[in-house]
């Protein structure tokens, strides 16, 4: 995202549209990310219910992946997963591995 | 021609507000600053005014209830002094950065401590780098002018910032003086209705106030604020210019008293302008050419229209009702000081620190400066840059 100037901004640091911090990507914070086993998954959603980024997508009552643009990595998923479904990988490794 | 009356500085603070009548009045009482708020309650609890009077446990309250009602799209008003603004603080900053043209009156008092609760300036003048617009009153009538005026100026739209409107705790917020007020209707149409671009309350567009801001933005969000500070000078000639239709009575930056030919001038704040323009008066009998720069904006601060009146004297001394403790001088005198740097000629500026805690100061006192000024032009030597008045050794 291009930054803009002080004559471009709205004053007081105002945020004049709703909903628009879909737009800053906080994917890139993560140091560990999260890698799930679909074998092991149950579909129980627990993860999904737990994880404070809204970044687990699930369609039609099932897990169809994770949102990395926005996940954090805070690992809270891994924790609460009852089948240890998720693994916690460091990006650093993931991305040797050829990930992206 | 208005209605003649007999006021007390925290009267006339309160009947200006009742003029006004603001969406909303927040505050804590605290002395000298009670009578404004105590007097206010009673229009309120009479019917008096339409005002949604918060009555907040602190002034750190009394300053976010404020932000939130100026937030929601309402004109928001609040009195302190002293302790209670220092409580205030960080809410002070807050409600600056966010552009809320809050309209507060500080009756000033000596901060703590040793607890005092007489006048000096060292309340308002900690806050000078809170952002908001402060102006100075001499007495009742420049109260209720200053505050009628405040409303128009932090509103206006190319300024949006709060405003702080002073005057001297006790010396006038406790001294009956003769005002001149104007008809209710005409302090309402002055002021006219305050409209919030972007109010909170508006569901249909809903926005966000004061959220994180860190080193990508944060940065431009202060060069926002410092240049609508710059537009203020401008805008505050033009309300002038509009209030004084309205009332007959002329403002501007700042007033000047005899400096025209005035060989000496003396820079000061507050209700000692008024003692200092009875010695000029007496010092004028005796041929001596003495005037006053009487400092009303002194955020922000008219560097260009000071030099101006400053450049023509012989020598100048700059009265600070406080002290900034490590630093060259008074906050005022720093100013003055720093503003005539940029003049080709080098004049002579000295600086007296008085009347902390209320310590009073007479019209003896006040001529002393001058002749202490007559003779630094006479001998060209500086014996003491800084110095204080009334203090005993
Ligand atoms: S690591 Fe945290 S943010 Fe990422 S998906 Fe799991 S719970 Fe959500
Ligand atoms: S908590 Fe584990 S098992 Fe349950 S849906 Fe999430 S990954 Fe699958």
């Amino acid at each position: 995202m291009k930054e803009k100037g002080w004559k471009e901004i709205p004053i007081g640091g105002l945020i004049l549209k709703a909903g628009n911090a879909e737009e800053y990507k906080t994917g890139d914070w993560r140091t560990f990310r999260p890698v799930r086993d679909e074998e092991k998954c149950t579909n129980c959603l627990i993860c999904w219910i737990y994880c404070p980024d809204s970044s687990i997508i699930v369609e039609d009552g099932k897990v169809k992946g994770i949102r990395y643009d926005y996940c954090k990595g805070c690992g809270i998923c891994a924790t609460e997963c009852p089948v240890e479904a998720i693994k916690m990988v460091e990006e650093s490794e993931f991305r040797k591995k050829g990930g992206e | 021609m208005g209605r003649i009356v007999g006021l007390t500085g925290d009267e006339t603070a309160a009947e200006v507000m009742r003029q006004i009548n603001p969406d909303v009045l927040a505050a804590y009482p605290i002395t000298p600053q009670t009578e404004t708020v105590q007097r206010f309650s009673e229009f309120v609890a009479d019917g008096k005014v339409s005002t949604e009077m918060v009555r907040v446990e602190s002034e750190q309250s009394a300053m976010s209830a404020c932000i939130g009602a100026a937030a929601a799209g309402a004109r928001a008003m609040t009195a302190t002094s002293a302790n209670g603004l220092a409580l205030m603080w960080e809410i002070v900053y807050i409600a600056a950065s966010c552009r809320l043209p809050i309209a507060m009156v500080v009756v000033n008092r000596a901060l703590s401590g040793p607890i005092n609760i007489h006048c000096d300036h060292s309340d308002s003048m900690g806050a000078r780098d809170s952002g908001w617009i402060q102006i100075y009153s001499e007495n009742c009538q420049e109260i209720y002018d200053n505050l009628i005026q405040a409303v128009r100026i932090g509103e206006n739209r190319e300024v949006l910032l709060p405003v702080m409107v002073t005057f001297d705790g006790f010396i006038i917020s406790h001294c009956t003086e003769r005002l001149e007020l104007l008809e209710d209707k005409k302090v309402r149409d002055f002021v006219g209705e305050y409209k919030n671009s972007y109010p909170l309350l508006n569901v249909d567009n809903p926005i966000t106030y004061g959220p994180l801001d860190l080193f990508d933005y944060y940065f431009e969000h202060k060069r926002q604020q410092i240049e609508a500070m710059e537009k203020v000078p401008q805008v505050i000639q033009r309300v002038g210019e509009e209030f004084e239709k309205l009332s007959g009575r002329t403002y501007s930056l700042m007033e000047e008293y005899k400096t025209e030919d005035a060989d000496f001038i003396l820079v000061a704040a507050g209700s000692t302008a008024g003692t200092v323009k009875t010695a000029i008066e007496e010092l004028r009998e005796e041929g001596i050419k003495a005037g006053l720069l009487k400092i009303r904006v002194f955020r922000p601060f008219p560097v260009a229209k000071i030099c101006q009146v400053l450049k023509k004297a012989k020598a100048v001394a700059v009265l600070d009702r406080s002290a900034s403790f490590g630093a060259q001088g008074g906050p005022i005198f720093l100013e003055v000081r720093s503003a005539l740097f940029g003049e080709e000629r080098k004049l002579p500026v000295i600086n007296y620190i008085y009347g902390l805690g209320g310590r009073d100061i007479s019209i003896e006192q006040i001529k002393g400066v001058y002749r202490n000024l007559q003779k630094i032009a006479d001998t060209g030597k500086v014996k003491k840059l800084v110095d204080c008045i009334g203090l005993r050794e």
